[in-house]
């Protein structure tokens, strides 16, 4: 190959590449794939119907179930204003926990059930020694006593 | 970058001679190995400080160490993004020859960086969120700007005439940076699975005292680094670009001398 | 001091291949990266060195090339 046609293939390599890549980005984020809906914007129908996409929202205290064949997860994620229940099969990453953040992703069936195909575990960008939440959590169930 | 540092010690404005290449060689060889004892020195406290004096959190358990990597290279692939288009913009209403090449110089260290962000990034999604990937739109847009600095570096190297090469590296410098607040915004911006900030200007850090110095420890460490190996780099193109020059040929005889 | 042992720093919780795995990777590309630039370093001198031999510059080319910059 003449070192000219060699070099216009390098300048066309790269310029698909970054028109390529940037094409793919758009497209996630004309999906809403790059993020998630909360209970109430799903309650109020602001969700895409039909579709594949997140919810997210704190993981009820009391709600998870695991079905007699120990693959099938129920449970309700929850924004404290709303809440949607929500079924899954498949592994739950170790975070996941009642009373903690979770994102799903899936679909939401006629009859108000989300279909889960992927559970992941949101956490926050707190970072604290095991002690030291100790005694935030004292110190909450104190200040709680107090105001009862 | 670092010119600003020696507008102190001399009169005003005579620091703007280190912007023609033949000052700018010797001055970046005198400074680079001081930076880069300066980041072998935070890097080996930082990292000890991180895995050996942090404690353990209470959430992650030992996972989140991968912070002290993680949070350091992510915030220096944005932050050289952003110094490779200031250096583009200068370049191009100032027409200098530097500004360009210092651009050049650093955008495989903030490849590299991106690249560590990613890395680090997915490896410690899989324990904590339980994916190694997900179209987040952090991630997502850190992706992005690792097809940018690919580009950029492609581009660059594609096109042979020097000046053309400059502009066309310059254009996707200014353009891209657009992804750059992008990039920090988006986990405020959208409902992400990436969690917000814990340490920003506008409010308390939300860390530990020892894990927060560890971390900041490992970002100046990554600072100095930066400097060292983007000044060594650029050394190299100064003497590519001006090996038509007088200066170049002297400096030449004197390593041919040495060898 | 947070271990109570090397082996149980080395395990990290059981998080051994996550945690290593990164700073693994890290160490490697930042010894690859200040390789190349001392290679380029390298092979940049030693190159111009041997077209400086090939042809000794010459004033007058010098001067057009420097009005072009």
């Amino acid at each position: 190959m003449k070192p000219r046609s060699k070099r216009l293939l390098l300048v066309g390599g790269a310029v698909a590449l970054l028109v390529g890549a940037v094409a793919l980005v758009l497209t996630a984020f004309q999906q809403n794939l790059v993020f998630f809906h909360t209970p109430t914007e799903v309650a109020e129908g602001k969700a895409p119907a039909g579709r594949t996409f997140r919810v997210g929202g704190m993981v009820e205290q009391g709600s998870v179930k695991r079905d007699a064949d120990g693959l099938t997860v129920q449970f309700a994620i929850t924004d404290t204003a709303k809440v949607i229940p929500v079924s899954y099969r498949g592994t739950l990453p170790d975070l996941f926990q009642e009373g903690k953040g979770a994102v799903v992703q899936g679909t939401l069936e006629p009859d108000g059930l989300f279909r889960a195909s992927e559970v992941l575990a949101k956490h926050d960008e707190n970072y604290m020694p095991i002690e030291a939440q100790y005694a935030v959590d004292q110190a909450q169930k104190a200040a709680q006593t107090v105001q009862h | 970058m670092m010119k600003e540092k020696l507008s102190r010690s001399t009169e005003p404005k005579s620091w703007l001679r280190f912007s023609a290449p033949q000052m700018f060689y010797p001055l970046a060889g005198k400074m680079a190995p001081w930076f880069a004892a300066v980041a072998a020195v935070l890097g080996v406290v930082g990292l000890y400080i991180g895995l050996f004096v942090a404690p353990t959190d209470f959430q992650q358990g030992e996972v989140y160490r991968v912070i002290f990597i993680h949070v350091p290279a992510a915030w220096m692939s944005m932050f050289v993004y952003l110094v490779m288009a200031f250096w583009s913009a200068v370049g191009l209403v100032m027409n200098t020859r530097l500004s360009f090449m210092m651009a050049k110089a650093l955008a495989p260290t903030g490849a590299m960086f991106c690249f560590v962000a990613l890395w680090t990034g997915a490896l410690w999604g899989k324990p904590t969120w339980g994916t190694y990937w997900v179209w987040d739109a952090r991630l997502t847009s850190q992706l992005l700007l690792m097809f940018l600095y690919l580009g950029f570096m492609a581009l660059t190297a594609a096109i042979e005439d020097p000046r053309r090469s400059d502009r066309a590296g310059a254009l996707i410098a200014l353009v891209g940076a657009v992804n750059v607040p992008i990039i920090y915004f988006s986990v405020s911006w959208w409902n992400t699975l990436h969690q917000g900030a814990s340490v920003s200007l506008t409010k308390a850090p939300s860390m530990a005292s020892t894990m927060l110095a560890g971390m900041l420890l490992m970002a100046f460490a990554a600072w100095a680094y930066t400097i060292a190996v983007t000044l060594w780099r650029v050394r190299s193109l100064i003497l590519e670009r001006e090996r038509h020059t007088e200066w170049v040929g002297h400096e030449l005889d004197a390593q041919e001398g040495r060898a | 001091m947070e271990w109570a042992s090397w082996s149980a720093f080395w395990a990290m919780g059981g998080s051994a291949f996550f945690v290593w795995g990164s700073y693994f990777v890290t160490a490697l590309l930042i010894g690859v990266e200040l390789m190349m630039v001392r290679h380029r370093r390298r092979d940049t001198v030693r190159r111009l060195i041997r077209l400086r031999r090939a042809a000794p510059p010459r004033a007058d080319v010098r001067v057009i090339e420097e009005s072009v910059q």
